[in-house]
């Protein structure tokens, strides 16, 4: 097993060659992988990620996916250290139940967003390794998207990717959603489908160039309907 | 927050307890080992009047002194949002604040439309810089203070008052890796404020990154008999350098302008645009000089 000791600032190893005596100390963080993506329409909100969880060389599992279903209108991607993961989705959970008690309603998606800004920025000093991405629907039923970083930091937008391949999929992501660099094209505002179809291809992309992206593709789209999954297999190797 | 206090409602958040406390499991490693911080006025009067000191604070790890040789601190395998432009100026006609918009974590650009000023109450406008996340957390703990002050005291706190209470709610987190640097713009001072302990006033401020070649640009056409157009000119020019010249600043310009009726907000504009102008600008004028040239060896 591998220490996070070994991996640089992005998680890719790092060279080895004899640099002169080091200290190895134990690191509580390990990264895992992963890539997450979220979209958002006129009325619709898709978050996608892919399925598996790795650590240096070795797949830990291959069906693993990282969406996960905060509220009837809200799912929340998580990539990064699995662990924290896990705990943050534990709190989270438990912190939606305590509001619906005390308040009877559900949270919506913008206070959601702002939670998790105060629990992630609870532990500024010892950070919850993990890229969220939250993505639903908000009171008026138009598409959020509210992107973290790992202490608290937030903003909502209109599409944001996180994880591994982040630094892949965000350019491609501001081309054919922002439209961003392109002169003379029409601002066709994204449909459903084509921003379902949009997930597919970018998610092919980059289980193609990034090594901790692949296996399957887990994408959940989130309507006034309801939440509908899909899973869409990737490259295995 | 704000409702819940003056409400004196005593709540007790899961994310509080959740780290445990030192004493109750002394064999655990020093990473879960934290205490929650309590901020000295946690024993909360029971006046009204009293300024409220008791809120959510991050739990600060305990320093082992029996291990002095250890640095406590958690090593971070992520960067953190820095690097910015942002700058105010006072003149005749109240106050211009304006700030570019990229949020940097390491070499990726991580947002390229984030907001570097945040209106606090309709006359107090502050702008960010430094880690993102500490930023807009401290403004969120601010903007509470001031709203908390005000329903208090039936009158809003002052501007150096407002500055005082920020840099003594920071000053527990000096010497940590909070690193918050924000400048009140009011509409009539000017107060700068950072997480070292700093607090001035002053008539012009740039911070940041890009703030070198922001206060070059400044301080060549600053003066106070300035109109208000020019002022938001001269502002945008500024940060228009300052993003070309600084790698850590870029993409888009955002502008406030605080008078004694409040703040407004010009809408936000895209530097890229500008840039082609502007090469458009100089490449007439370097064709008049090439052609001035030619004439002269001709």
């Amino acid at each position: 097993m591998l220490s996070a000791q070994n991996f640089g600032e992005s998680g890719k190893m790092k060279e080895y060659h004899y640099a002169g005596p080091t200290e190895h100390r134990f690191s509580p963080y390990a990264f895992n992988g992963g890539t997450v993506l979220a979209v958002a329409g006129e009325d619709f909100a898709i978050v996608a990620s892919d399925t598996r969880l790795s650590e240096g060389y070795s797949i830990h599992s291959r069906d693993s996916p990282k969406c996960y279903k905060l509220t009837d209108t809200t799912v929340l991607g998580c990539s990064g250290f699995h662990g924290d993961c896990l705990t943050l989705t534990k709190i989270i959970d438990a912190r939606l139940k305590m509001y619906k008690h005390s308040n009877n309603k559900t949270m919506t998606s913008g206070a959601i967003a702002a939670m998790l800004s105060t629990i992630l920025y609870s532990r500024r000093f010892f950070p919850y390794y993990v890229y969220n991405i939250i993505g639903g629907l908000d009171e008026q039923g138009k598409g959020a998207v509210y992107s973290f970083d790992p202490v608290g930091s937030y903003q909502r937008d209109t599409y944001k990717a996180g994880g591994s391949a982040s630094a892949m999929l965000q350019p491609l992501l501001d081309n054919q959603i922002g439209f961003k660099n392109m002169e003379g094209v029409e601002h066709v505002p994204l449909t459903k489908d084509k921003a379902v179809q949009l997930v597919k291809d970018v998610f092919v992309s980059a289980a193609e160039r990034d090594v901790y992206t692949g296996d399957a593709l887990r994408i959940c789209i989130v309507t006034k309907e309801g939440i509908e999954e899909q899973n869409i297999p990737l490259r295995k190797d | 927050m704000a409702l819940e206090d003056i409400c004196n409602f005593k709540d007790k958040p899961t994310h509080k307890t959740f780290p445990f406390y030192a004493s109750e499991d002394t064999s655990v490693s020093v990473f879960t080992e934290s205490f929650n911080f309590k901020w000295r006025g946690e024993m909360t009067s029971k006046k009204a009047s009293d300024v409220p000191l008791e809120f959510h604070v991050p739990s600060l790890f305990k320093r082992p002194s029996s291990r002095a040789s250890h640095s406590v601190s958690v090593r971070r395998p992520f960067p953190l949002s820095h690097g910015t432009t942002t700058l105010g100026f006072i003149f005749q006609g109240g106050v211009i604040a304006a700030a570019d918009t990229r949020a940097s974590a390491g070499g990726l650009v991580a947002c390229p439309a984030v907001h570097k000023i945040t209106p606090i109450h309709s006359h107090l406008v502050v702008t960010s810089s430094g880690s993102g996340a500490d930023c807009m957390l401290w403004e969120r703990i601010l903007t509470r203070e001031i709203r908390l002050y005000q329903l208090r005291h039936k009158r809003r706190l002052s501007i150096r008052g407002t500055a005082k209470l920020l840099s003594l709610m920071l000053h527990p987190f000096k010497g940590t890796d909070v690193c918050v640097a924000l400048t009140l713009c009011g509409w009539d001072k000017l107060i700068y404020v950072c997480s070292d302990g700093a607090r001035l006033q002053g008539d012009i401020f740039s911070v940041g990154s890009g703030s070198p070649y922001a206060y070059g640009v400044l301080d060549r056409s600053l003066s106070w008999s300035l109109h208000k157009e020019e002022a938001i000119l001269l502002a945008r020019e500024a940060v228009f350098r300052a993003t070309h010249r600084d790698a850590y600043s870029g993409n888009n310009v955002d502008l406030f302008h605080v008078t004694a009726e409040g703040w407004r907000q010009r809408q936000r504009e895209d530097l890229k645009e500008e840039y082609y102008r502007d090469m458009e600008k100089r490449g007439k004028k370097m064709d008049l000089k090439t052609k001035k040239a030619a004439k002269i060896t001709q």
